[in-house]
């Protein structure tokens, strides 16, 4: 096996996961549950392959993209804290609403049920093995950055406090209500760029082409136990397996389907506590009250 | 009536009229985007479901499915927790039936066949079930992410039985079962000819009137409220909340399996990879519109499989992905509604005194 190659095949599958888990990450430390990442990707897929092909320029996509993502986390964030609607049902229906909407807007924009025309990425030289990508070190950067964000400015402390003990924060004057409207936008600009990296990197849209990968990132906020750094080891972690499998495919050592099963296995073995309990934010979905 | 009937019914009766409302009004604009006429659209997607013999025969059979998803998740939400397992217990408890319906011999009749595979089903739902209710009361591990997860590994499972060992070449299928078919309601009403729908319907408005005696009529069934509606209340009147906790994840998960015969005796006659098809997920559509009481899953699971059925009249005008749209508005519109409604009424009541 090519150390290469495996490592540029490996961070190509991490980075929709670093993105969407560092998502994931903010919105659930500030007390809101975070199961849309997967429409969260997948509207910023979309949104950046629309972006691209009618201005021909991957930026604007990333920007578009951005916008997607932002517009559905503000969905997320009105109905969960304004309206106090449950989180857990609020997220199921913003997968399913990013499934049809992508879908419809697929067929109103490309004539097509499948996927788009070819779009604009960052294409680099092949010699680079996809390291001139402006999104890949974005997607490296995310978690170390969101993680100084957390631990180390007001604003982020400010965030955990909202996770952790609402009624504290309020009694020192925090609006606990802005700070989380806040970390949810940014939740959602976050999880669209995994779906825009996604759609630049294969040069087109395809129908449910995250295909999964946002309840990977669920995996991995969970397993990471809410840290961002442990979390996005957790997406290197299963992102290596599944290069290990892909790369082993010949030999059928080990069938997919087992290795699919690896990052929701592990899931449920911290949840359980048997390696260190994984704990969430004390005030985590707690909205409705 | 009473006054609290009354108040109970405005309460759960408002949010789906509510999110009726707003999805009409999304599709209209959906509609307009594409140049179409509303009016127009909407008279196709009743005429091409309940207009004709074979589209209410499509949406019956639709129904079926999601009236058993529909009940497993409002069953779980009556006892304060949520199934998100009912995609993989589907699949579950249709590859079970299939099973069966494969090891038996063909010489079995229907009579014994059926109800062997209905048990096979509920059990293989009500294991996938069990473990998250297991791993709850055990480890407090919570329900939600742990079915989550557990549709990934069932259905990543399930999908290396059978390409491993079970499929027909060149397809994702098993053989076909070899007895426990179930008729097609064709062969009662001819006027159902060639739609999918068959006698499953039946145990499914069955089951929903056992879990409505179940959930309001059986001390159970009561205990299962109680411990939904405040644990720590009926932990100290005596409930053992883990062993409610425990049983209505299970059976929650044996009713959802059990709408797995509905595709596999019913229709294809084969489990086949993928069937459950998002029911699952749909069937927490529906026990919320349904405000989990049975009625009302019945009445949620025929509206969103008109809903599904109606995608495909109106394919030839506006693209059929619009229902899909539809269903997610209602969902979210239905979960932003609940509260406020709730509030709104209450402030508009005097305080009920003691």
């Amino acid at each position: 096996m090519n150390p290469i190659s495996f490592l540029t095949q490996m961070l190509r599958i991490a980075v929709p996961y670093l993105f969407a888990a560092s998502g994931g990450v903010i919105a659930e430390r500030s007390g809101i549950i975070s199961l849309e990442l997967e429409g969260l990707m997948l509207t910023g897929a979309f949104s950046a392959t629309l972006g691209s092909h009618y201005s021909g320029s991957p930026w604007i996509g990333l920007l578009s993209g951005i916008l997607g993502g932002l517009v559905f986390g503000l969905i997320h964030a009105v109905a969960a804290i304004r309206y106090r609607a449950d989180q857990v049902v609020v997220g199921i229906a913003i997968n399913l609403l990013a499934i049809g909407v992508t879908r419809f807007f697929l067929k109103l924009a490309f004539a097509s049920s499948s996927n788009s025309p070819r779009i604009t990425g960052f294409s680099g030289s092949p010699a680079a093995h996809g390291f001139d990508n402006p999104l890949l070190w974005m997607g490296l950067l995310a978690a170390p950055v969101l993680a100084f964000f957390i631990y180390r400015t007001p604003f982020g402390l400010r965030i955990r406090a909202v996770g952790e003990h609402p009624e504290a924060a309020s009694s020192v004057g925090i609006s606990v209500n802005r700070v989380r409207y806040i970390a949810v936008a940014i939740s959602g600009m976050l999880a669209a760029l995994g779906g825009v990296f996604l759609a630049l990197d294969q040069h087109q849209f395809t129908d449910q082409m995250t295909s999964g990968r946002g309840f990977i990132a669920v995996a991995a906020v969970i397993f990471g136990r809410w840290d961002p750094i442990r979390a996005a080891l957790a997406c290197l972690l299963f992102a290596a397996a599944e290069t290990l499998q892909i790369q082993l495919q010949g030999n059928h050592v080990i069938a997919s389907q087992f290795v699919e099963m690896i990052p929701y296995a592990l899931t449920i073995v911290a949840l359980a506590g048997v390696v260190g309990r994984a704990v969430p934010p004390a005030a985590l979905g707690k909205t409705g009250e | 009536m009473n006054a609290r009937t009354k108040e109970q019914l405005e309460e759960a009766l408002f949010p789906p009229l509510v999110a009726l409302l707003v999805a009409l009004i999304c599709g209209d604009l959906l509609i307009i985007s594409y140049g179409q006429s509303p009016a127009m659209v909407y008279k196709l997607l009743l005429e091409g479901t309940w207009g004709n013999a074979y589209g209410f025969g499509q949406v019956l059979y639709k129904a079926t499915t999601l009236m058993f998803t529909g009940l497993a998740v409002s069953l779980g939400i009556r006892a304060g927790l949520f199934n998100v397992g009912a995609e993989s217990q589907l699949a579950a408890g249709g590859f079970l039936a299939a099973l069966v319906g494969l090891g038996l011999s063909p010489a079995i009749p229907g009579i014994i066949a059926v109800p062997l595979c209905m048990i096979a089903a509920a059990a293989g739902g009500g294991f996938v079930g069990a473990i998250p209710g297991w791993l709850k009361v055990r480890f407090g591990a919570h329900e939600v992410i742990v079915t989550i997860m557990l549709n990934f590994i069932i259905l990543a499972l399930l999908n290396w039985i059978i390409a491993a060992h079970l499929h027909v070449p060149e397809t994702l299928h098993t053989p076909e079962i070899r007895t426990g078919a179930m008729p097609r309601l064709e062969s009662v009403i001819g006027a159902f000819h060639g739609s999918a729908a068959n006698f499953t319907i039946l145990i499914a408005l069955l089951t929903a009137a056992v879990v409505g005696l179940y959930l309001f009529r059986s001390r159970r069934g009561f205990e299962l409220r109680a411990v939904g509606l405040q644990p720590d209340a009926a932990e100290y009147g005596g409930v053992s909340v883990g062993g409610v906790w425990f049983r209505a994840l299970t059976v929650s998960g044996a009713i959802a399996g059990l709408g797995g015969i509905n595709y596999v005796l019913g229709y294809k006659h084969y489990y086949e990879e993928g069937f459950a098809g998002g029911s699952g997920y749909l069937g927490i559509a529906v026990a919320l519109v349904g405000r989990n009481h049975p009625v009302g899953v019945v009445l949620a699971a025929l509206f969103f499989a008109t809903l599904s059925q109606g995608g495909l009249a109106i394919h030839a005008f506006v693209p059929k992905q619009m229902v899909e749209v539809l269903q997610g508005v209602v969902i979210l519109a239905v979960a932003m509604s609940v509260p406020e409604v709730r509030a709104v009424l209450r402030r508009g009541r005097k305080p009920v005194t003691a």
